[in-house]
């Protein structure tokens, strides 16, 4: 019964159940593991390195080690694994020690010998890599504060198995879903199941992911396509990124099902160009599960035949909008085009088209296999299931987190993402990028969930969350989402092209202390014409973080208008810079370093700015060794 | 039948008749709902958010893009929806050069005549004051056409007609966000790509940012000039369009107008196109009957549309050996009166100056081409547009409906229906038929209306049996340089054999030619059309055999030297966008 | 019929098309090969692409002016990104960007050496956010960057690409 995975394919369930059966096996009978993150964030901290570390000592030692699984159980070897990002961003190069389940933290090449010799050999944890949080060492990684409040259920392959290898896939139950979904249930029993599940897209609109698929399903028979939105390209949300990166097949698996659900036989993952890694990881995917024959033609020998292309973006924000997506992956500019016909009857090449985000299809075997009961069971009535954030900016643990939906923003903070910066005071957080909004202290009690949110005019977006303290200007964050929309605006329809230049060149002004009476008003009256009446979404949504940082702090943009001050001292146009005089030594050293020349005096006596001179760059600031250079 | 569909626009009940989009239902109510980016032969582009409507629950759809459903209701001027159209206006003119009184699109200008509409004072959204015309935004290279990308707003109407119904796609979008423009690749001047002259853009064009180039001062130059003999031919479509200018209805014969208005400014002999059209006729009839015993030479394309003829030489050379080696009207005019000048008149000592006025703008790069230099002296020597015209007769402060009706001088200004038929889709083809046919009574030519040569479509195909019915020729008709080019691929492909097929590039004819009048959202497309074949109705000589003084210029005036007067032979192209 | 440029390899080019057509590429694929090759898309590649592929000059143009990473202008042999991502905004991405510019003597709108060697431009969020603010070279990441590390980097680089050229 058994197959030689590499060279034979799978034809039928029973030999999928097999083949499974066989690196369950194998996989269960690997006691010692060492997981190395291999997620963009700890390759750049040189996990990689560490990796082949880890391999070249354990020959030196003479210690077994299997860098793949085999068809044999291999009981004393040591499994070495790339896994896909273990969230811990902050803390990496994170490796993870299986069977005691240590976390080690900020792992350095040079630790790997007594990783090695203490825990793989010993057995005993290396105190000083395990994190440690106030005082308190945590040697396993379930028990740190940051994964404790945390419901991994998409990201629950994410640094526990190889991501670049089917095999693993496989060995924790992968593929187990499409089977299901194949031999047990029906197209219409799949759509019911996921409409029954309530799965609401996790790209940002929350658009139910059934009622999707049934209109799909419901277009006349012929060429339809299954196209995955990973064009992730929110600044601050890296959620689909690491799906992508971590556990490609599971995303892949999800796609399948909702092809075999709606009757497409081709697929597209449209991954944007910032992602490298996550194309290299898809690739491999792919070819895998070509080779074994779990995509392409008669699959598990049924009539279901997929074949999955990918499509690099090549840098535009706005193909994150489905019509421009498609039109990339056409071969166009990415300009949305005008609904209706809507993208389920005319996507793709004028198609009926499933378009979802990697995290949405991520979601999509869970469910299958564990049933939409069991998927209702978590979170809120209306928005089921987990949801994956990328926690970032000024707060304690930046990194990627899953939690179920309606969990409140105040647990989000300081549950799991222990907490603002230096113990500064949180000031808000700007949710679902550039088309979202702030929340702020009166917010912390609100569950995160599509609904909750869209009550106080947020968006959850595609779920990332940058943490902003005391110190950051509001303004300042406006003006820096306006100049993103208005840098990735396609320019098509006349609101968004025009109305966010002009928005920008009012916040601008304001920022630099050139701000008048009534920019406020107009500000909101631009605001109010383009959301009502740009073309797609990304226009419609450009003002929001204007709209949202006026009503939640007025007062700052007032004091930028009116007193010319910015409360938090961020804005550099707006502070002024002056020499104290009884401090100054007359050194000459700014006055040589300023370069518009706006500092003057005689040697050894104190020095002076001539405020209209300066230009606020901070140079003197730096330069002073004596500390008589202030801000104000 | 009493449940027929409905919508309700401003509370009034709309009967739906198959609209496509709930714009035209509006426009049906009597609602002009404002527009820049809507065309209703290109594909809904849905920009410039002008069309906004609400709902009934208080949601706004852009019309031109939203469905008519039965029982639906909208508004379409709720002081919200005034309110967005108008900062919709203040954005695109905060951006937009100002300078409409040196504009040449002035008082003809969409978004000249909504910012007054919508009462556009100020700018309160900007300090930018204006935005100047600048060198860089200008391209003066090409011979028809003058781009000035400072009067653009980016409706895109140019890069669909282009691309859409032109096949050219010469211009297109470039860069994005606040940097969107329209342009050519790599910003070459116009005249280095692949265009085609016809004109299309500039006639889409809703503001000033391409507009027909103006040579009427050199026009008014030569007039004045006592050394000039200057001559007018006039080319058989610009008579059923110029009216329009002048408060004449639509598809007018202005004709007569027209004589008197160019003796008034100075012509010194005025003619008609329609008589060269004639000769066109007679020898492109002899040379497809010719091919017709070297099938495999077929079909015969014509080659009066200069704009079609660019197109194969750039686009598809292969099919330039099928393009009939008969000059257009234009040229045969021009060869055929200077021709007569020098050796009929040789005593006038004044230099003959040939002025076209066209419906086309493509005639101003033909009359350019090297092929119609005889010696440093070309055949027609200006071309200015029906609308360069009209601004000429506003110039000389006269109006052309008050002015004295008045014919043309002889012998050149004698044609037959059929020359005059030329100016609209399917007439070159028609006139072709009128010559081939034996029956060539009055009733049999009035009966040719009924083959399916005439009509607006963009491709008509018909069998046309000859002689005794026992051959049976495969005749198409197209407009619109996209159909040709599907013809082309059917030949190609083998899918089809044609013998003669008519390709005029622009929509329609020439009388929908880039240099005509332009159009007005709720204007009538078969209405010149209509002008032309009641005109035809009312001419006594029907085909080009029986113009009365045919047989006269090819004796006295060709005199055997037809195929050097009367032929052209297009050289295997230079295509100039790929020498970059 | 096409008068090509008589020092440029066009049979690059056709190797690209060909790859993609197998693939059913799209001209973005087309032109992200020939990007990867030259570095940046030289202008001969487009009348000989319109040509080949029967699409407009003016098309093609359009396409890759949209895309933020099409190079019409030769790039140097180092690209260096600096996010400009949220998470690296706010924890001071751009003077790392102004650090790099003015140790390369960059101004303004320039963005590459003259003598080719190294480019500087913005990326929009890289989605290592853990790790802001971040630098990539070529691709090569680089966290926790400050403008004296960027300092560092650039030295490093130099030295790397003058071992190179004396080797």
């Amino acid at each position: 019964m058994s197959k030689q995975l590499s060279t034979e394919k799978i034809q039928s369930r029973q030999d999928l159940q097999a083949i499974r059966d066989i690196y369950t096996k194998s996989y269960e009978a690997e006691e010692k593991k060492i997981l190395v993150c291999a997620g963009t964030g700890c390759i750049s901290g040189g996990s990689l390195e560490i990796y082949q570390r880890f391999i070249n000592l354990m020959k030196e030692k003479g210690i077994a080690c299997a860098v793949e699984l085999e068809e044999e159980p291999h009981g004393d070897a040591v499994g070495i694994k790339q896994c896909g990002c273990h969230g811990f961003c902050e803390m990496g190069v994170l490796i993870r020690i299986e069977p005691q389940g240590y976390l080690y933290t900020k792992v350095k090449i040079e630790d790997c010998e007594e990783i090695i010799d203490k825990t793989i050999v010993a057995g005993e944890l290396v105190e000083r890599l395990a994190y440690t949080k106030d005082g308190q060492v945590y040697a396993r990684q379930d028990d740190i504060p940051f994964y404790k409040k945390q419901t991994r259920l998409v990201l629950e392959h994410c640094g526990l198995i190889d991501a670049t290898s089917i095999k693993e896939y496989l060995s924790v139950g992968g593929y187990t879903a499409i089977e299901k979904a194949l031999f047990d249930l029906n197209r219409d029993d799949i759509i019911t199941t996921i409409s029954d599940s309530n799965l609401r897209g996790r790209g940002g609109g929350g658009f139910p992911a059934g009622r999707k698929w049934a209109q799909v399903k419901s277009q006349p028979d012929g060429q339809k396509y299954v196209v995955c939105n990973g064009d992730e390209g929110d600044p601050g949300a890296f959620m689909d990124r690491s799906i992508m990166e971590g556990d490609p097949h599971r995303m892949i698996e999800g796609m399948m099902i909702a092809a075999y659900a709606c009757g497409a036989s081709e697929g597209y993952v449209y991954v944007r160009a910032e992602y490298p890694m996550a194309v290299q990881r898809l690739r491999t995917a792919i070819e895998q599960a070509e080779a074994v024959g779990i995509l392409g033609d008669n699959i598990l020998g049924t009539d279901f035949s997929f074949r999955l292309k990918i499509n690099r973006g090549a840098g535009a924000f706005v193909c994150g909008e489905g019509s421009a997506l498609t039109a990339s992956i056409e071969g166009k500019r990415g300009m949305p085009r005008v609904k209706p016909p809507r993208t389920v009857e005319h996507g793709l090449w004028d198609k009926p088209t499933v378009l979802n985000n990697v995290e949405t299809f991520a979601n999509v075997p869970l469910i299958i296999e564990r049933g939409a009961d069991w998927y209702k069971g978590i979170g809120p009535d209306n928005s089921p299931g987990t949801k994956a954030f990328a926690l970032t900016g000024n707060i304690e643990n930046t990194g990627l987190i899953e939690v179920p939906m309606g969990t409140t923003l105040k647990e989000v903070l300081f549950d799991v993402g222990g907490g603002i910066r230096y113990g500064k005071k949180f000031k808000a957080v700007q949710i679902g990028g550039p088309s979202g909004g702030c929340l702020t202290e009166k917010h912390l009690d609100l569950p995160l969930d599509f609904d909750s949110l869209k009550k106080v005019g947020a968006m959850i977006g595609s779920g990332g969350l940058v943490v902003m303290d005391e110190d950051t200007c509001m303004v300042e964050v406006a003006r820096f989402f306006m100049n993103f929309t208005q840098n990735e605006s396609c320019g098509k329809c006349v609101p968004c092209r025009e109305g966010t230049k002009l928005m920008l060149d009012v916040l601008e002004r304001i920022v630099e202390g050139e701000g008048r009476d009534g920019d406020i008003d107009m500000l909101l009256e631009l605001a109010d014409t383009i959301s009502s009446t740009a073309l797609c979404g990304l226009g419609k949504t450009a003002p929001s973080p204007v709209v949202s940082t006026i009503s939640e702090f007025r007062d700052e943009y007032d004091a930028h208008i009116y007193e010319k001050r910015c409360p938090a001292g961020e804005c550099s146009k707006l502070k002024s810079i002056f020499i104290e005089p009884t401090e100054c030594k007359g050194c000459t050293k700014c006055a040589k370093l300023c370069p518009v020349g706006a500092i003057s005096g005689k040697v050894k006596e104190p020095f002076t700015i001539d405020p209209a001179v300066c230009i606020k760059c901070g140079a003197c600031l730096d330069a002073c060794p004596f500390g008589a250079i202030k801000e104000a | 039948m009493f449940n027929k569909d409905y919508m309700i626009i401003d509370g009034m009940k709309i009967e739906l008749e198959g609209e496509k989009n709930i714009l035209q239902v509006i426009r049906k109510a009597g609602v002009d709902l404002p527009t820049f980016c809507y065309h209703s032969d290109l594909s809904t582009y849905g920009a410039c958010r002008m069309c906004i409507v609400e709902n009934k629950w208080g949601g706004l759809d852009a019309a031109c893009s939203t469905p008519p459903k039965n029982g639906m209701e909208i508004k379409t001027n709720t002081p919200r929806l005034i309110r967005y159209r108008k900062n919709i206006l203040k954005m695109l003119l905060t951006s937009h050069c100002r300078e409409c009184t040196t504009c040449p699109k002035s008082m003809d200008c969409t978004l000249q005549n909504l910012a007054r509409r919508f009462g556009i004072t100020q700018l309160k959204f900007s300090d930018n004051e204006n935005v100047p015309a600048l060198e860089e935004h200008i391209d003066n290279s090409s011979s028809s056409i003058f781009r000035d990308q400072s009067k653009c707003i980016l409706c895109g109407d140019c890069v669909r007609v282009c691309s859409e119904t032109q096949h050219v796609g010469c211009i297109d979008f470039a860069d994005r966000g606040y940097d969107l423009k329209v342009t050519t690749a790599f910003n070459m001047p116009i005249s280095e790509t692949e265009c085609v002259n016809c004109g299309q853009c500039a006639a889409a064009c809703p503001t000033g940012a391409i507009t027909i180039k103006d040579c009427t001062l050199k026009v008014w130059d030569a007039v004045h000039d006592p050394t000039k003999r200057v001559i007018a031919q006039i080319a058989p479509a610009v008579r059923f369009a110029i009216g329009e200018e002048f408060g004449l209805e639509e598809g007018t014969n202005a004709m007569p107008y027209i004589v008197a208005a160019l003796r008034r400014i100075g012509f010194d002999e005025v003619y008609d196109t329609s008589f060269s059209a004639d000769m066109t006729v007679i020898e492109e009839t002899n040379e497809f009957l010719k091919k017709l015993e070297t099938p495999e030479e077929l079909p015969l394309f014509t080659s009066c549309c200069p704009a079609w003829v660019k197109y194969v030489e750039n686009k598809r050379p292969e099919f330039l050996k099928n393009i009939s080696s008969c000059k257009s009207p234009q040229q045969m005019f021009g060869a055929i009166y200077k021709q007569h000048a020098r050796y009929e008149e040789p005593d006038d000592e004044r230099e003959v100056v040939v002025v076209s006025i066209m419906p086309c703008t493509a005639k101003k790069q033909e009359a350019r081409r090297p092929e119609f230099m005889v010696g440093g002296v070309t055949d027609v020597d200006r071309v200015i547009t029906t609308q360069e015209l009209a601004n000429m007769i506003w110039e000389a402060g006269l109006d052309l409906k008050t002015l004295e009706p008045e014919g043309t001088d002889m012998p050149f200004g004698m044609y037959s229906g059929a020359g005059l038929i030329f100016g609209v889709t399917g007439g070159v083809t028609e006139a072709v038929i009128r010559k081939v046919m034996a029956d060539k009574s009055r009733i049999a030519m009035d009966n040719l209306k009924f083959i399916g040569v005439r009509g607006m479509e963009g491709i008509k195909e018909f069998d046309l049996p000859i002689g005794d019915g026992e051959k049976v020729l495969k005749i198409a008709v197209c407009s619109g340089l996209a159909n040709a080019d599907k013809l082309l691929d059917k030949i190609e492909s083998g899918e089809m054999h044609y013998d003669f097929i008519e390709v005029m590039a622009c929509p329609g004819g020439c009388v929908h030619g880039g240099g005509q009048p332009y159009h007005h959202a709720s204007y009538d497309k078969s209405k010149r059309a209509e002008g032309v074949y009641k005109m035809d109705r009312r001419t006594r000589v029907k085909h080009s055999d029986a113009n009365p003084i045919i047989a006269g210029v090819y004796e006295n005036v060709i005199k055997g030297d037809a195929h050097k007067l009367l032929h052209v032979h297009y050289e295997q192209p230079h295509i100039p966008h790929y020498t970059k | 019929m096409q008068e090509q440029s008589s020092s440029f390899d066009y049979s690059v080019i056709d190797d690209i098309v060909e790859a993609q057509a197998a693939l059913g590429g799209s001209i973005i694929a087309i032109l992200q090969d020939v990007q990867e090759q030259f570095r940046y898309l030289p202008r001969e590649v487009f009348p000989y692409l319109a040509n080949k592929l029967k699409i407009s000059q003016a098309n093609i143009y359009s396409v890759a002016t949209f895309y933020e990473n099409f190079s019409l202008d030769p790039k140097g042999e180092y690209v260096i990104k600096v996010c400009d991502g949220t998470a690296c905004h706010v924890r001071k991405s751009i003077p790392i960007l102004e650090r790099l510019k003015k140790e390369l003597g960059l101004i303004g709108d320039q963005h590459t050496t003259p003598d080719l060697l190294f480019t500087v431009e913005t990326v929009s969020c890289l989605g290592a956010c853990g790790l802001a603010p971040v630098v990539t070279v070529n691709d090569k990441v680089y966290p926790a960057m400050t403008p004296d590390t960027a300092t560092e980097l650039l030295n490093s680089l130099k030295k790397e690409a003058a071992d190179v050229q004396t080797a």
